[in-house]
């Protein structure tokens, strides 16, 4: 969605969603090239029924500007995670043929660590770290997903 | 021009033609408060005795007129104790602008003496609030707070005002217009769906109308008037529709919902058409939803996209105001060959007679203890049904809306969303300001009136002739009710011990008290209190302790499920 770029305008869209008893999965907000609108990614889960509810809600906020159900149409969903991982002895071979299968850079090293950042969809992500052992995970960072329509439709005002 | 913040609030106020403003000072609003003494010309200010009920005049005053309330108080506590008001009016979409003084904007953040985070606390309970840093956008920032208060779904707007920005001097100009990307009111409702529910309308065998608030605030009361009576449908209203059509009309069945009528809850549950209008299927009225009009088609008419399908999905939404679709209805209706048939609800109203016939509403008369059901009517008859009454919350208030008979939109004040106790008083102030010469009226319990009692100061400065009718039982009389039916009568606290004595109270704060305990003398006690035209009155009546509100709908009941008396 759409927001105007002003403080509190991200807490009414967090505030609509727990006084309504809504779940928030995850959330992304930035600037967008009009400095006055920020462009926000929600994902939340819900009947057909409650998302509709959800959006006509949110289009009651006076701050959101324009608010899109992604699901709705073809659309490109990526997340952003950065992920150190212990790293040493055989594992630092390990590590670096696992994250090019994943097709995971590695942004940073240490004499004991590897921190790989990788961009893909929620799930990719996710088998990302299913894939190795959790006593090697030291920290995770993500992004939360961002999404944006298939083909010549945009969201704009 | 150039003016400080404080006196272009001033200024601003008077150029949109706001004549009444409820407050209270304190130090972050000292600015404003000097600047309305320099600078007000036909602004009034009145001096509530608590922020609460400033919120509720203001209210009151928006009720019955139409037009925004607009209340100031200052930062802090002046604010927290305007939050029940604003939750009430949020509740219910009253127009309304509440000014918060603020702490400086340096001080913001640092735990400041009187500061609270006021735009934090009212966010869930306004339609939308801002936070004024720099006074050059103060001038826009109030119109943009009058525009959305007032248009689309109306409701309260906060403008949290920093004592820095206050001081801050600008230049000034009136903004004329004022126009938002993010915020665009629909203005017209969708004819082809508009066609489809007259076409509905015209085939239906059990059709009802369940109009709400929405249709009073949305100033449709005349078009739904022509409607009904045209189409010679049944009409029920709910608790804040009361008097959008006149409930002396034979066509309309009573209030539906916890405490309707018999023969409106009935025939909510067996129509075939539902036609909703401004109202919002609140579950005091559908009572347990599973089993809400199970056999209907449902036509359902708001101007909040959100309100639609939210409890109970319908057949044909129709978003826009309420005035407009129902006029483009009636000229439909006006072109259309086919004309509505009285013959396909014959066997309809047949029924709904039938229902009708059991008189749900009617109560015991012969004992020595006044009926508080007798007590309203005695009022209705003695204000000619021509007053303006604001109720507070309990058995009181259901009983007014049960027996005063509206038939004028905007005369029926109640805070029917929230149920706040405590609202009545202030609100028939804000009522009384703006029609100094009707008759207006609180009709109340002993319990809710004691929420706000220290506004009969209030209304012996501004010499407010508000009547209050106060229905006293002794008892939270609601409280009592529910428990009795549902706890084993297990009355805990629902006894009012120790009150005072309200016609002393009344004369202690320099008004009269009028004590009515025989149902032999109320009806002359009552004329010679209405007659005191220009005096505030408190009309306590002694009324039978036990006395319940019938007929009544469980809680998470069906609407045919209905304890009688
Ligand atoms: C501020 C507030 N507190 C509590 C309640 C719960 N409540 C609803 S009705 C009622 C009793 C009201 O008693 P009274 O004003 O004496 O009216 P009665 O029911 O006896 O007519 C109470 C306590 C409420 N509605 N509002």
């Amino acid at each position: 969605m759409l927001i105007e770029n002003e403080s509190g305008a991200l807490s009414r869209v967090a505030g609509l969603f727990s006084a309504r008893g809504y779940n928030i999965q995850a959330l992304t907000v930035a600037p967008t090239e009009d400095e006055s609108l920020s462009r926000l990614t929600l994902v939340t889960l819900g009947n057909a029924h409650q998302i509709e509810q959800i959006v006509k809600h949110l289009n009651r906020l006076i701050d959101v500007v324009k608010v899109v159900d992604l699901t709705e149409g073809a659309h490109i969903e990526r997340e952003l995670m950065l992920i150190k991982l212990s790293a040493v002895g055989n594992y630092r071979d390990e590590f670096v043929r696992l994250a090019d299968i994943f097709r995971g850079t590695i942004v940073d090293v240490t004499a004991t660590t590897y921190t790989v950042q990788m961009i893909g969809e929620t799930q990719k992500l996710d088998a990302f770290i299913a894939a190795i052992d959790p006593a090697f995970i030291l920290e995770t960072v993500r992004s939360g997903a961002m999404g944006i329509m298939r083909g010549e439709k945009c969201l704009q005002i | 021009m150039e003016l400080t913040g404080a006196q272009i609030l001033i200024h601003f106020l008077e150029d949109e033609g706001v004549e009444h403003i409820w407050g209270y000072p304190g130090g972050a609003a000292l600015p404003i408060y000097d600047a309305l003494d320099t600078d007000a010309k036909k602004l009034q200010h009145i001096l509530v005795r608590h922020e609460q009920a400033a919120v509720h005049a203001a209210d009151g005053f928006a009720r019955s007129t139409g037009k925004p309330g607009v209340v100031l108080v200052t930062s802090g506590p002046g604010a927290t104790n305007t939050v029940t008001g604003i939750a009430t009016a949020y509740t219910d979409s009253i127009p309304m602008i509440i000014i918060t003084g603020q702490v400086p904007t340096s001080m913001i953040g640092l735990d400041a003496f009187q500061e609270v985070d006021t735009v934090g606390i009212t966010r869930p309970i306004v339609k939308h609030n801002f936070l004024v840093k720099d006074v050059k956008d103060l001038a826009i920032t109030l119109k943009k707070a009058f525009y959305i208060a007032t248009t689309g779904r109306p409701g309260p707007v906060v403008i949290d005002f920093p004592k820095d920005v206050q001081n801050a001097t600008s230049h000034y100009e009136y903004p004329q217009e004022v126009a938002l990307r993010s915020y665009l009111p629909v203005v017209k409702g969708h004819s082809g769906q508009i066609r489809k529910a007259v076409e509905m309308m015209l085939s239906a065998e059990r059709p009802i109308f369940y109009t709400g608030g929405g249709v009073v605030l949305g100033d449709g009361s005349e078009e739904l008037t022509k409607l009904v009576r045209k189409l010679g449908f049944p009409i029920t209203q709910t608790l804040m529709g009361l008097g959008a059509f006149p409930a002396s009309d034979p066509l309309s069945i009573g209030m539906l919902g916890m405490h309707g009528t018999y023969e409106a809850n009935l025939a909510m549950h067996h129509c075939d058409v539902l036609i909703a209008i401004g109202s919002r299927f609140d579950d005091r009225v559908t009572g347990n939803i599973e089993k809400f009009c199970p056999t209907a088609k449902i036509i359902h008419v708001d101007i909040d996209p959100a309100s639609i399908s939210k409890n109970v999905v319908v057949d044909i939404p129709i978003v826009g105001p309420v005035q407009q679709v129902l006029q483009e209805m009636n000229a439909l209706l006006d072109k259309q060959a086919q004309q509505p048939q009285a013959e396909n609800t014959q066997a309809w109203w047949a029924q709904i007679e039938e229902w009708r016939s059991m008189d749900c509403l009617k109560f015991d008369t012969s004992g020595t203890k006044i009926k508080p059901q007798a007590a309203v009517k005695a009022v209705w008859e003695v204000t000619k049904g021509d007053a303006y009454v604001t109720s507070d919350v309990g058995q009181h208030q259901m009983f007014a809306a049960q027996y005063y008979t509206f038939d004028k939109p905007r005369r029926w004040i109640n805070s029917g969303g929230l149920g706040t106790m405590g609202f009545g008083l202030p609100a028939a102030m804000g009522v009384q300001m703006a029609f100094p010469d009707a008759t207006v009226l609180c009709i109340t319990g002993e319990g809710s009136i004691q929420m706000n009692i220290q506004e009969l100061s209030t209304c012996l400065q501004y010499g407010l002739p508000v009547k209050i009718v106060c229905l006293n039982n002794g008892f939270l009389g609601m409280v009592r009710q529910w428990q009795e039916f549902f706890y084993d009568r297990r009355y805990s606290m629902s006894y009012m011990d120790s009150l005072p004595d309200f016609v002393k109270l009344a004369e202690a704060y320099g008004h009269v008290g009028i004590r009515i305990d025989n149902p032999a003398t109320m009806k002359q006690q009552l004329e010679e209190a209405f007659a005191l035209k220009d005096r505030f009155v408190f009309i306590d009546i002694i009324t039978d302790q036990q006395e319940n509100v019938y007929p009544m709908i469980p809680a998470g009941a069906g609407q045919n499920e209905m304890i009688l008396v």
